[in-house]
Order: C-alpha cells, then sequence, then structure tokens
C-alpha cells in the first residue's frame, strides 16, 4: 500500500465514526497499540521540544526503510503520533520526506484540538522528516 | 443569598455552547467574565466622554479626567487605601509587580547581600521580577517552603527572616492550588526586621475582602480582569509615604513637574509613576467591575464560591485514583489530578464536553516541581457558577476518564 492509500484507509476509518466519543476512543486505541518504546529510549534528544505532553520519538533506516518508535505520557497525544507511524513506518526515507502529510486535516481531530496540541502534529511530522532525511545522508 | 442563575442573564458570554454543549466556564483565575455594566460602562465611555485626561481645558477632557479620578475613589475605598493618591493605575499585576521592583531596585534602599523572601507558591510574576532585580544587584532570593498540605512553611519563614531581609513577597491566594495565605501575619513578622511587604492579590481580589490597613502590607497589587474588569488594567497600591520616596520607574508625560533639558522633577504620586496616556477606559471600566462585586456583596460571593468548591472536592474526591492539592479551606481554584491520566488529555476531552478548565502548570513550575507533577487540571469559580454546572463536571470527568484508562 503507498503511503496516500495508508492515509485513505485511516481517513475511512475514522469516518466511520458520527460520535466524537468513538473517534477520540478509536485514536486513543491506536496508540495504545503502538509497538512499546523501551523506557531507555526516553531520551533528551528523543525528546520532541514544544508539546505540553511529553513525546518521544525514535527513527531508524533498515534496508531502505524507515522504522519508527514513538511514546508520550499524553494517550491523546500517542494516539495522533500512531496515526502518524501507520502510514510513515517501513517506508523508503525518499518518500517519508516528501509525503503529503495534510490527511491529518480532515481526521476531524484537529479542529478540536488546543492551538498547542495542533502545533505538537507539526512538530511531530516535522520530527519524522528530519529522521527520514539523516537516513537517506547515511 | 447570591442567586447565580439570575446574575447569569449579567453575563452574554456565558450562553453560548461549545460543540453543542452548554458552556460551563471553570477558569475564571485565568480571567473572568465580564458583566453588562461592565461592558456598558466601556462603551458608555467611548460614547458619551472620551478624552485625554488631566491638563484638558474643555469640557469632554473634565468629564474623563472626573470619571477617571472617581474610578481611583472608589478602588481605593474597597482596599481601604487612607488616601485616593495610594491607588497607582497600572497595566495588571505583572505591571505592578515589576514597578515595585524597579523602582525599589533604584532606590538607595538596597546593596549587594541584602534579601528578598518569596514564597514556593508563587506565580512566576511574582518571581521573576525580583530574580531580575536580585541578579542585577547582588541580592539574594530567599523561598518560604510549602508544606505538603500545599500551605506554606511559616515557621521555616521565621527562619529566613533577618535584618538582611529589606522586602517580603507573597500572594494571598495561590492561583495553583487556592491556598489562603495569612498575609496578616506575614507582614506582621516581615515589619518586625524593618522589611517592605509586597502582597499579590492577583486571585484574592474577586473572592475576599481587602483591608490594606489591617494586612498592614506596603504594596498590594491586582488585575483588572480576574475581578469582572477588563483586561489591560490592573492596581498597585503602595503606602504614601513610600510612593514619595521611591525614584519613578518609567519616564514621559504625566509623571512630572517640570521639564527641562538640564533636569526633570518628578510628579507626586500617584501620577509620579503613570507615565503616558493610561488605560482611561479600563480604570472606570474597573470601578464599575468593583461596584458591581460591592452591589453582591463580596461575603455573599465568597460564600456561594465556598459551596461551588467544596461540593467539587467532593465530586472529586470521590472518583478512582484522585489527588487533590491544597488545603481543604481553600478559595478561588481547585487543583487536581488522577493517577497515571494525563491533565492534558483530561482537559481536551472535557473541552469536547462544553467545559472551560486549565491544564499545566499555572505560571507555578517551581511549585509543581516541589510537587514531582508537571501539571494538575484546575476548575476554578466566579460568582456565576452553579452546583448544577459543578454536578455535570463530575459526570464529565466520569465519562473522560473512562475514555482514558
Amino acid at each position: 500500500m503507498t503511503i496516500t492509500e495508508k492515509q485513505q484507509e485511516l481517513l475511512e476509518e475514522l469516518n466511520l465514526f458520527q460520535d466524537w466519543t468513538e473517534r477520540y476512543e478509536y485514536v486513543i486505541g491506536l496508540g495504545k497499540k503502538l509497538q512499546p518504546m523501551d523506557e531507555a529510549l526516553h531520551t533528551s534528544d528523543r525528546l520532541i521540544k514544544g508539546c505540553q505532553s511529553q513525546v518521544w520519538l525514535d527513527s531508524s533506516a533498515k534496508d531502505g526503510q524507515m522504522s519508527f518508535l514513538a511514546d508520550s505520557d499524553s494517550v491523546i497525544t500517542k494516539g495522533m503520533i500512531a496515526l502518524f507511524v501507520r502510514v510513515l513506518d517501513g517506508e523508503s526515507p525518499e518518500d517519508v520526506l516528501t509525503a503529503d502529510l495534510s490527511f491529518i486535516d480532515k481526521t476531524g481531530l484537529k479542529e478540536h484540538l488546543a492551538p498547542t496540541r495542533a502545533n505538537a502534529l507539526t512538530l511531530m511530522a516535522a520530527q519524522m522528516r528530519k529522521g527520514a532525511l539523516e537516513a537517506g545522508q547515511q | 443569598m447570591l442567586d447565580p442563575y439570575k446574575l447569569r442573564s449579567e453575563f452574554p458570554i456565558l450562553h453560548q455552547e461549545i460543540n453543542g454543549k452548554p458552556l460551563v466556564y471553570l477558569d475564571n483565575a485565568a480571567t473572568s467574565q465580564k458583566p453588562l455594566a461592565v461592558l456598558n460602562s466601556s462603551r458608555d465611555y467611548y460614547e458619551r466622554i472620551n478624552s485625554n485626561i488631566h491638563r484638558g481645558v474643555h469640557r469632554l477632557s473634565q468629564a474623563a479626567t472626573a470619571a477617571h479620578e472617581t474610578a481611583r475613589q472608589t478602588i481605593a475605598k474597597h482596599l481601604n487605601a487612607s488616601r485616593p493618591e495610594e491607588i497607582i493605575f497600572t497595566s495588571g499585576t505583572t505591571d505592578s509587580v515589576n514597578l515595585v521592583a524597579s523602582a525599589f531596585g533604584r532606590s538607595s534602599r538596597l546593596k549587594k547581600g541584602d534579601e528578598i523572601i518569596i514564597s514556593g507558591l508563587e506565580h512566576h510574576s511574582n518571581t521573576v521580577p525580583w530574580q531580575m532585580l536580585c541578579e542585577r544587584l547582588g541580592i539574594t532570593l530567599k523561598v518560604i517552603p510549602v508544606l505538603i498540605d500545599g500551605t506554606l512553611d511559616l515557621d521555616a519563614y521565621d527562619q529566613l527572616l533577618s535584618e538582611r531581609t529589606k522586602l517580603v513577597a507573597v500572594n494571598h491566594i495561590s492561583n495553583a492550588f487556592g491556598t489562603v495565605n495569612n498575609v496578616i501575619h506575614i507582614c506582621s513578622q516581615a515589619k518586625k526586621v524593618g522589611a517592605l511587604t509586597f502582597v499579590d492579590g492577583a486571585q484574592s481580589i474577586p473572592h475576599l475582602s481587602i483591608d490594606t490597613q489591617l494586612i498592614g502590607c506596603d504594596f498590594y497589587a491586582f488585575s483588572g480582569h480576574k475581578v469582572y474588569g477588563p483586561t489591560g488594567i490592573g492596581i498597585l497600591f503602595g503606602k504614601y509615604d513610600l510612593l514619595c520616596d521611591l525614584p519613578p520607574w518609567k519616564g514621559g508625560g504625566e509623571m512630572i513637574k517640570e521639564v527641562t533639558f538640564e533636569k526633570t522633577t518628578y510628579n507626586d504620586p500617584p501620577f509620579k509613576f503613570e507615565a503616558g496616556t493610561p488605560n482611561i477606559e479600563g480604570g472606570i471600566a474597573l470601578a464599575a467591575a468593583i461596584d458591581f462585586v460591592d452591589n453582591l456583596g463580596i461575603s455573599s460571593i465568597n460564600k456561594h464560591e465556598s459551596l461551588l468548591i467544596k461540593r467539587t472536592a467532593e465530586i472529586i474526591d470521590e472518583l478512582e485514583g484522585a489527588t487533590i492539592y491544597g488545603p481543604d479551606d481553600r478559595a478561588g481554584a481547585l487543583s487536581f489530578n488522577f493517577k497515571g491520566i494525563h491533565h492534558y488529555d483530561l482537559g481536551t476531552l472535557l473541552d469536547q464536553m462544553g467545559f472551560a478548565l486549565r491544564t499545566g502548570h499555572h505560571c507555578c513550575q517551581p511549585l509543581m516541581s516541589r510537587f514531582g507533577i508537571t501539571g494538575t487540571l484546575r476548575a476554578s469559580f466566579a460568582a456565576y457558577n452553579t452546583i448544577e454546572e459543578v454536578e455535570s463536571l463530575g459526570e464529565a470527568l466520569k465519562k473522560a476518564l473512562m475514555m482514558l484508562r
């Protein structure tokens, strides 16, 4: 599946929910299903600064595929980052770098977010791209 | 008895829906909503008498000056100041703290090695200006520790006081925990060593009767917007003799007596500290807000809010994993957390349900560190909040907690 297809699939899933409660519960659930990130990886260089909650992101590349590990002390934030991970994990550094991530605007989640949280999403996306850029240069 | 339902009709902003749910505004410690009396006062000023004050020969300027000075008298009376000249219009509490820190720093009253005492409950606004002053003059900042129940360790305070202490700055009510500090005691102890006292009244002004003579403080500060008034206007009360003695901090129009290029002589208080055109409309509308509070009666407001805050504490206490911060006899604000739940997540879900609460460190990072937390969820109350809103907050919290667990 391409990044665009994965985004489309996610949006279709989210659109199944009429109620904001269900949509949030689904996103929180996605966060809980993320591959666990070892506490030892909660280092300051993996911490995304500028979020009201703490978010850690670890990016690595193996055989031309990006792999992301993420964690947060906020379950909603963790769910949001799980959306990105689901879309970008396993893709090539080039594809991560050029991916259009505007799907997040269509999830109906961002409009409910405080500007600080919405800003956190932008920071997360930037951090994932940075990981891809570094992987591409190696 | 205060009737909050009747009162709500005077606050247009409260009658709206958020995400299809009625707005429940419980962020009053950050800012209060404004009654029609205040909104009308601002509008009336611009529609009828807008003009620059003082030294105006024409009718409008005279009317604006009179309204501005009447506002000063209203506020002086509300704080039980000895005279209206003890009331300085500032842009808010932060501005008032900076005024005192700056003027005090320029006076000959401070020298290297002196000490200033603040408390561990302070807002960053009553911390950073003193820190900056200390850095500039080589003074030491001492901090009254906070006990586990969220009150100040007043025995430790006594130990901190010495002849090196030149100023003690504390808040009357903690914005983070709602702790009511014994400012009468704190000021009288400070006086014994000859230190000046500054009380940050940002949180107390909407909830308590303030008598500056009874408190015995040298300075008392508050913001208009926390007491049903507009933003951008605040007050510094200062004892008259002290205000005469302190040098000005900002230069400009109004604060001068005579200017030549060789030397300027300064005006008397309060004008000495009011450089430039003030927030005229703000001051007048603030007096309207104070009148609004006086008409309701601060003791009936306090009684009503105490009922709300007690019931909120009961409701939260019954929920699984709840921690409530601060002492039981709190005022204005109630801070809490739930085990394993991020306050930010809870605040986000409550917002979805129409509840306006604040999450985070409440500009009190040292206090949060003291309790080993990054922040809390805070509900803070005003006269227009109802017991129904409190009960519905309980239901909303249950729902949100279920989603997050």
